[in-house]
Formats: C-alpha cells, structure tokens, sequence
C-alpha cells in the first residue's frame, strides 16, 4: 500500500461523494426536458440534502435503535462500494480487501438494514415496500453477480480494478457475452436503483411505491443521508457499467497525475451520456405493475447467465 | 505419560454419559439438573473443544478398547477431520449446554431427569460418531445417536402432532441408517474385517465404489435432509424443545456431512466425476426447495428447519463441486472448495444454534410460535433481539459476519471451474452458480421476513406486553454465540490455515494463503481474488462513526419523538403490518409452480368471508403418499389370503407342500 494509493482512494471517494447528486440531478433535468416540462437547477438535489441536514428530525414512538442507526449503516455501506469501484484510477488500496463478490455484499447489507428499518416503525407502508424491495432485491442481485462473473471470467479477477485493466486493455472487438452481460446490467440497474420500469422516484401515489414506502418515515438529517446514499448508490452502479463496458480513460497508475487529469473530464462525459441514456429509457418506458417484475428482472438473470454461458462456448 | 487429545475426548465422552446417569439421581429436581448438571456439561462442552482444537493440528491416533462382542474391540482413531467436527460438536454445545441451564423448567414435558440422560447420550453418541474407526462402533453410535434424539424430538409427547413428528424421524433415520449399512457392507466387499483402516487398503472397481458412494449418499443425506429425504426435518425440528432443535440442526446434521466426508474423501479412494454432478444437481435442488419454502412458513421455528435444508443443500453442492475438482485432479481448487463447506459447517453450527436458541427465549417469553401472532419484541426483550440481528445478518450472508466468508469461498470455486477438461461440466456450472446465487439472494428476503415480523414493528397481539428478556444464563448463551459469528467473519485467516489441516487429510494439499498476509485473505493470489473481512468492517465503521461525528457536529443534533406518520392514514393498527403470509406472497406467487397451494376463497356474496390458503411440501404426494398407497395396495393384497377357515389354510399348506415337492424333484 502506498502513499499515492491512499491518496488516490481518497480522491475517488469524494469525486464520488461531490458528484453523485449532480449526477441525479443531470437525470432529472433531462428527464425534465425529454418530458416537456421546464427542468429544475442541476444542483437541485444539493439544496434538497443541505435543507433536509437543517432540518429537525421526527422519529416514530415506537422506532428502534435499528431505524436511527440505519441511515448511517447504508451511506457507510454506499461510501465503501465508491471506493471499490474504479471511477478515475484503477490503484485502489481497499479494492484488495474487498471484491466484486464483496462489492455485491455491501449492496445487499445497506438493502437488508433499509427494509429492517422500514418494518421497524410497524406501518403498513412500510412493511409493504419493505417487502416488494426485498422481492425486487432477491431477483436483481443473482442477475447482478452474474454480470461480474462474466466480467470476472473473461479478465480472470474478481478483483475490480484488475477487471478494468484487462478489459481496457483488449484490443477493441466486441464480446459476445459482454453484450448480453451489459443488457443485463441494464436491466438490474433501473431495478436496483428504483427507476421506472420497476419503481418511480417521482410517484406520489402509495401503492406504487418500493423505495419511497420504505423511507416515508425518515425526516431530516436521517433523510438527507438516505437521500445522498441513493444518489451515490445511482453513481456506483454508472460508474460500474463503466468500468465493465467502456473502461477506457481509467488511470491505472496513481503516480502520473497528467492519467488522472484525463481520466475525470473521460468520467464526466461518460456519466452525461450515461444520465442522459437513463432519462431516455425511464421517459419511453411505462412503470410495471409489481408482479411483472418477476419477468423483467427474470429476462435479465436468464440474460446474465446466458452472457456466463457464451463466455464458455466462445472463450470471451 | 503425556495423556493424548484421543484419551481426553474419551474422557469427555464418559463423563456426558456419567452426568446423564447422575440425572437419574434426583429425576425430579430442577435445580439439580439445570443449575449443576448442565453447566458441568457444558465444561466438558468446553475441555473437548480444547482437546479436539489440539488434535486437529497434531498427527492421527487411534486407540482399540476391548468393549463389545467378542473378537470385536472398539476401533477409535481422531484425524484432522473428526478433531475438526468434534470441535464443531464440542463449541456448539457448550453454548447450548449453558442455555438449557437456563432453560429447562418444571413440569414441562418429560421428567428432567430422563431429559438429561437423553441430551447427554445424544452428545456422547454424536462424539462416538466422529471418534468411531470400524463400522461396528460407527452404527452403534449412530442409532444411539437417532434414538436418543428421538426421544428428545417427542419431548412433550403428550401432543399427538409431536408424536407423529417424531415418527416420521425416527422412520426416515432408520432407513437412512439401512443404507449407511448396506454402504458399509459393499465398502468390507466380503474381504476385510470392519475396521476403516482394512476398508481403506482395499482396492475396489468403480461400479462397486459408486454404488457404496450413493449408498452413503443416500443413507447420510437422509439424516441431513437432502431433497427427498427431508420431510421429517420440518415436522421434527419444530416439535422439539429449542435446545434440542439447536443441537439438532446445529450439529446433528453435520454427523452426516461428516459422514459423506469421511466415505467419500477417505475411505473410497477414488472419486468419479459424474458423482459430483449428481451431488451438485441435488444439492441445489436442496437449496432452492429448502429457501423456497422458508420463505412461506408462518411458524418461526419451521421457517428455520426450513433454512436448515437450505444450507445443507449448499454444504452439499461443495462437495459436489469437491467431487469434481478431485476427479479432474485439481487438489488446489478441490482444497478451496472444500474450505467452503467445512468453514459454512462450522458457520452453520453458530448461527443457527443462535436463532433457534432466540426463538426459545421467544417462545417461553410469549409462549406463540406462530409469526402472525409476534412483533415489537426488541422493544421488550432487547438482549434476544440484538443476537438475533447478528445471527440473522450473518445466515443472511452479508459483510462481514461469518455467512459471507464460507459464500465468498464457494462462489470463487464456481467461478474457477472452467479450467475442467470436459465442456458438458463447464456448461453446467454457470447455471449451477446461478442457481446457488439465487439461494444466497433469498435467504435475505427469508430472514429480513423472519426477523422483520419477529422483532421489528409493533406487537400484533396485547399479551405479548408482558414479553422480557430471559435470565442471566440463557443471555450469556446468546452473547456466545453471536460473538461466535463476529468471530467466525473476522477471524477468517487463521481459520482456513486450521481447516487446512484437514484438506490436507482429504484431498491432499492446503489452501494457504498465497500473497495474502494475516488479514487479506487470497486462497488463489491476490490478483485473482482477495478479501479482508476486518478491513471492511473497519472502513464500514470508520465512515458510520465519522459521518455520525461531522453530522451531530455541523448540525443541531435535535430529534422529536411523534406518531408514525404512515402518509397520514389515520387510523393505523397493528394488524395492518404485514403478517408472515403477507410477506411470503410474492415468493409463493413466483413459484407457484412447484408448490401445492390449495386456496379457500369465498364467494363474493359471502356474508362472513373466509379465506384460506395452504402449501404443502409437493414431495409427499409425488413420492411418499404414492409409496403408502401401494403398501396400503399390498396389505390389502395378503387380506385376501386371510380368509378365516381352516380348510383354507390347510388347502394352502397342502398347495405348498406340493409346490415343494415339485421343486425339489
């Protein structure tokens, strides 16, 4: 572990904590647009996370120490996942203390305490979206994993970044199994990060709802913290495609600054496509009824393990 | 003379049935038994485990004693893999040995007298099961083992579904232990006496060692519940008393891996990879079923015999996977993957002796075991409810508690596969790494539910106000344990550098850790998979603790206590929480197709609805009632011989006679 490494971990971790609202926020203006209507600021969810901090903080009678301590677990959770994934340098000293198995882990540890949290309180809301985002979860996450396998067999490393150096490496051809595994990925991401298809982030109508069910009691700076957590949790799965489907312009080496200095303008851009994309699928596609998400997220297993399986046959 | 690690397990093994017989002193004094009885179990819990852990790095010894018939002394031998299993035993048992102290109670079933002689032969026997170097003593452990269970399992006899719970066990254990025999036979080929050492210098051809393998397959799968062998478990486990239960599937069902362990890797020589792939086809047939149906129950200690089949399917798939690497000659990769079974045994033991030990506090706090009819205790009994949060997280596979550590090493065995020669195998195991996944991915929703409707949200009935937490002894169990799963997660390294000792044993070469130091984990290198469960947690909790400190610094820190706010519906209530059908809807609803879902719904003009809907296990009906049809088919069949007349009886002798008199010509 060096010098360098520590610094370059922690410059990833916070470009990651200072960018993901913009990136939400990129989203919802484009979405804003494609929909007609007049955008709000770039920096909106800026102002919405510092009002939020300001605010005096309402907990439920009968909450428990689990629903206090929550927020804190699943931004926790969502930092260590920013810094795992490779977004501008490939030297991460925490990437080799945890993996992409590990990686989906995190994941699922902020999941698990964000549904404990939300049966907590003991509200029919509550308990409802808790238990459609662990049905959403149990379908999203094999299909995610098998993404990173396949990514994993090709580079021979579940290893973030050693994934992202050797399939930067390869001479430009196009991966039969990539192509299956990056519709995939895309699939699971709308899911996991309660985009349209499967949840609405903008629903205001309660039987719809999976992810604002489970936080309708958090006030404050509780909210505030689950509300940068599901922007960062949005940069780490964009960041994730990235480096699995275009991780050219990553700086693998800490040292060469003027690598660094190129690899974040190549983020940026990146992430104004990948926004961009985002909003063109969520304003094109209508929202499923809950038990047809079964198929869209069974599609995208089924295509995940097909990504494994032409893996196999082709050899890449 | 130094005395060995094999004299002090004997020791410990005499001395569980000595402190049975001395229950049978005072039959009647709770006191007696609980608080001296007990507590001295557990110690010798405790001088076992000592001795074991020093066997599991030492070399083998055996020992012979003349008991017995005849010209047929006991063989005992502890190896790396017995030492590794008796300390299993020996850890989990203490624990559980602590919270029966604390939990047996007067007038609860049988005498507490009988019940100690029963809990203690049943530890004695499972530790003569793992010492045992002959078939002879292997068999006598083993039923000593089924029987004294059973009488554990229908402890409160007096309940006629309890003793038809305990039927069925003892049914099921008897003809598992028909096929271990058999196994035994086919392994002595007619050739050698009983011992292990002459079955293992025998040479066999590969029809005679697949049959002993599937004999053994079948026999030990049908104690560890392997799919279709597993309908007892979920009738058996629940009707126990906890402490039971938590032996039983903490422990219990590792006697059998054991068991495969032990004929598969060292007895049989050989190993044929097609035998893998039936390993592993219903190894993850045992996961999906056993996660599948745990995620409907709606009696808490059924959902756990439930997830109990779950993880035994996962130990079974990596031996499976073990199989195969062995038959291809992998030593490497087969020592990577058997690391991950035995470390998800040793797992295994910890968390589930926890949550069945937390659902006896539960019981005895609220006397329900029905979900439905619990919630809101970690309001009333905070002790119980914090080890059950780390017992849920851990089995729930998340980091950096101890279910991660075993998953971890299993999914990078899966993703190693395709180094093996044939293309059929390399096609199978995406899809068998699926399958796994998917296991792992519903075993969160199982215990989310289980831990959600438990614990979490408010009380769904008013009696469960008078709910508190259990005495100072049963807390300590609890506390053992759950730090048992922190440590388990955290202590990764120097665990798998012990269970290496046995991979050695097996399949002939250690894991080590290759470029990993003593907190980073690398069974294969470090660039090409490392983890460090210590540095996570501490990079986890360095950035809870900080965010905490920036937040309460920057900000007020002011919090108001209110009503829950529930989008502003009025009227709330505690029944409109989801009950455990509720929360097991969707998964019964996606799987509709391989379970049997009868549903009762009333008709739309109906004044007084009812609704019902039952699941049941689709096993009985597409074997076992087919089976007791036909036997009913066949009794039936021999009526008619019964007709009641002598003449006819005497025709038929007559008949017989004949018939004889014809062969024998």
């Amino acid at each position: 572990m060096s010098a360098t490494g520590i610094v370059s971990q922690l410059l990833q971790l916070a470009v990651a904590l200072a960018l993901a609202p913009m990136l939400l926020g990129w989203v919802n203006q484009c979405r804003a647009w494609l929909q007609g209507k007049r955008a709000p600021p770039l920096l909106q969810p800026y102002f919405t996370i510092r009002k939020l901090f300001w605010k005096d903080v309402i907990v439920a009678a009968n909450a428990s120490a689990i629903f206090r301590l929550t927020p804190y677990i699943v931004f926790g959770a969502m930092c260590c996942a920013a810094a795992i994934v490779p977004s501008l340098v490939t030297d991460l000293p925490f990437a080799t203390a945890a993996d992409a198995i590990a990686l989906v882990g995190l994941f699922a540890l902020a999941r698990v305490f964000i549904s404990l949290a939300a049966m907590d309180v003991g509200t029919a809301f509550g308990s409802l979206g808790a238990r459609r985002e662990m049905f959403i979860g149990f379908l999203a996450e094999p299909a995610l994993l098998m993404v990173l396998f396949t990514a994993s067999l090709i580079s021979g490393s579940t290893s973030l970044p050693a994934i992202v150096e050797s399939l930067a490496h390869r001479d430009i051809a196009i991966y039969p199994s990539l192509a299956f595994a990056g519709v995939a990925f895309t699939m699971v991401s709308l899911a996991e990060n309660a985009r349209i298809p499967i949840d609405n982030p903008a629903t205001h109508l309660e039987l719809t709802m999976v992810h604002e069910a489970m936080i309708l009691e958090y006030s404050g700076r509780h909210l505030a913290l689950i509300e940068w957590a599901s922007a960062l949790k949005l940069f780490n799965y964009s960041c994730i495609g990235i480096a699995l489907f275009l991780p050219f312009g990553i700086a693998e080496v800490s040292d060469d600054w003027r690598a660094i200095a190129w690899s974040a303008p190549a983020l940026v851009v990146k992430l104004v496509v990948g926004g961009a994309a985002l909003a063109v699928i969520e304003t094109l596609s209508a929202k499923l009824r809950i038990f047809r998400a079964p198929e869209f997220l069974g599609t995208a297993f089924l295509l995940a393990v097909l990504a494994m399986l032409v893996n196999q046959l082709l050899g890449s | 003379m130094p005395s060995s690690a094999l004299d002090v397990a004997l020791v410990a093994v005499v001395a569980w049935m000595a402190i049975g017989a001395a229950g049978l002193a005072r039959p009647r004094d709770v006191v007696y038994i609980a608080r001296i009885l007990f507590p001295i179990g557990a110690v010798v819990g405790v001088v076992l485990a000592a001795a074991s852990a020093f066997a599991l790095f030492g070399p083998p010894e055996v020992a012979v004693l003349p008991l017995g018939l005849p010209g047929l002394p006991f063989h005992l031998r502890v190896d790396a893999l017995s030492a590794f299993f008796l300390l299993l035993l020996s850890l989990a048992s203490a624990g559980i040995s602590i919270f029966s102290a604390g939990y047996f109670r007067a007038g609860e079933g049988t005498t507490p007298g009988l019940m100690c002689v029963q809990y203690h032969a049943f530890l004695a026997a499972m530790a003569l099961v793992m010492l045992a170097d002959d078939a002879y003593v292997f068999m006598l452990a083993w039923e000593t083992m089924a029987i004294a269970s059973f009488f554990l399992v229908t402890t409160d006899h007096r309940i006629a579904e309890i003793r038809r719970a305990g039927f069925l066990y003892l049914l099921i254990a008897h003809i598992g232990a028909l096929g271990i025999l058999l196994c035994f036979g086919v392994l002595h080929a007619g050739a050698a006496d009983y011992t292990f050492d002459a079955i293992r210098a025998l040479d066999r051809t590969a029809w005679w060692a697949s049959i002993a393998f599937f004999l053994a397959l079948f026999g030990f799968g049908a104690k560890a519940g392997i799919v279709p062998l597993h309908v007892w478990l979920p009738e058996a486990h629940p009707a126990a008393p906890s402490p039971v239960s938590a032996l039983m599937s903490g422990v219990m069902l590792k006697t059998a891996i054991y068991g495969l362990l032990r004929v598969g890797f060292d007895l049989l020589h050989m190993q044929i990879w097609w035998w893998g792939v039936v390993a592993l086809v219903l190894g993850l047939i045992t996961a999906l079923f056993g996660v599948i149906f745990a995620a409907i129950q709606t009696d808490m200690k059924r959902l756990l015999a439930f997830s109990s089949i779950e993880n035994i399917g996962i130990l079974v798939t990596g031996i499976g996977l073990t199989i195969l690497f062995s038959a291809y000659a992998k030593p490497l990769l087969a020592a990577v993957t058997l690391t991950a079974v035995l470390y998800h045994a040793l797992n295994h033991a910890f968390f589930k002796s926890l949550l069945f030990l937390a659902t006896g506090s539960v019981l005895h706090a609220t006397k329900e075991r029905s979900l439905g009819k619990l919630g809101g205790l970690i309001h009333r009994m905070p002790w119980v409810a914090g080890a059950a949060l780390v017992g849920s997280l851990a089995i729930a596979g998340l980091p950096p508690l101890n279910g991660f550590v075993s998953e971890w090493l299993l999914l990078q065995a899966f993703l190693f596969t395709p180094s093996l020669p044939q293309s059929f195998i390399n096609m199978l195991v995406p899809v068998a790494a699926a399958a796994l996944v998917l296991a792992l991915a519903l075993a969160a929703y199982v215990m989310v539910k289980f831990y959600g409707i438990v614990f979490l949200g408010r009380s769904r009935e008013p009696n469960l106000v008078h709910a508190h937490d259990p005495g100072r002894l049963e807390r300590g169990a609890l506390v053992y344990f759950a730090g048992g799963c922190i440590a388990l997660g955290l202590l990764a390294v120097p665990i798998i550098a012990a269970i290496d000792h046995v991979n050695v044993v097996l399949v002939g070469t250690a894991v080590g850790n290759r470029g990993g130091s003593w907190i980073l984990l690398a069974p294969i290198g470090v660039d090409r998979a490392s983890y460090s469960p210590l540095i996570v947690l501490a990079v986890i909790a360095a950035v809870v603790l900080l965010t905490l400190r920036i937040v309460h610094r920057q900000y007020h820190g002011r919090v108001r206590r209110g009503p829950a706010w529930d989008c502003g519906f009025p009227a709330q209530t505690p029944r409109m929480q989801d009950t455990a059908e509720g929360f097991g809807q969707p998964i019964r609803q996606v799987f509709e197709g391989l379970l049997r879902v009868e549903r009762l719904l009333p008709s739309p003009s109906d004044s007084a609805p009812r609704y019902r809907v039952r699941v049941e296990d689709p096993f009985w009906h597409w074997i076992y009632l087919p089976i007791v049809a036909g036997i009913e088919r066949l009794a039936r069949l021999s009526g008619l011989l019964q007709q009641g007349r002598i003449a006819v009886y005497l025709m038929f002798s007559f008949v017989t006679l004949l018939a004889l008199l014809f062969f024998t010509q």
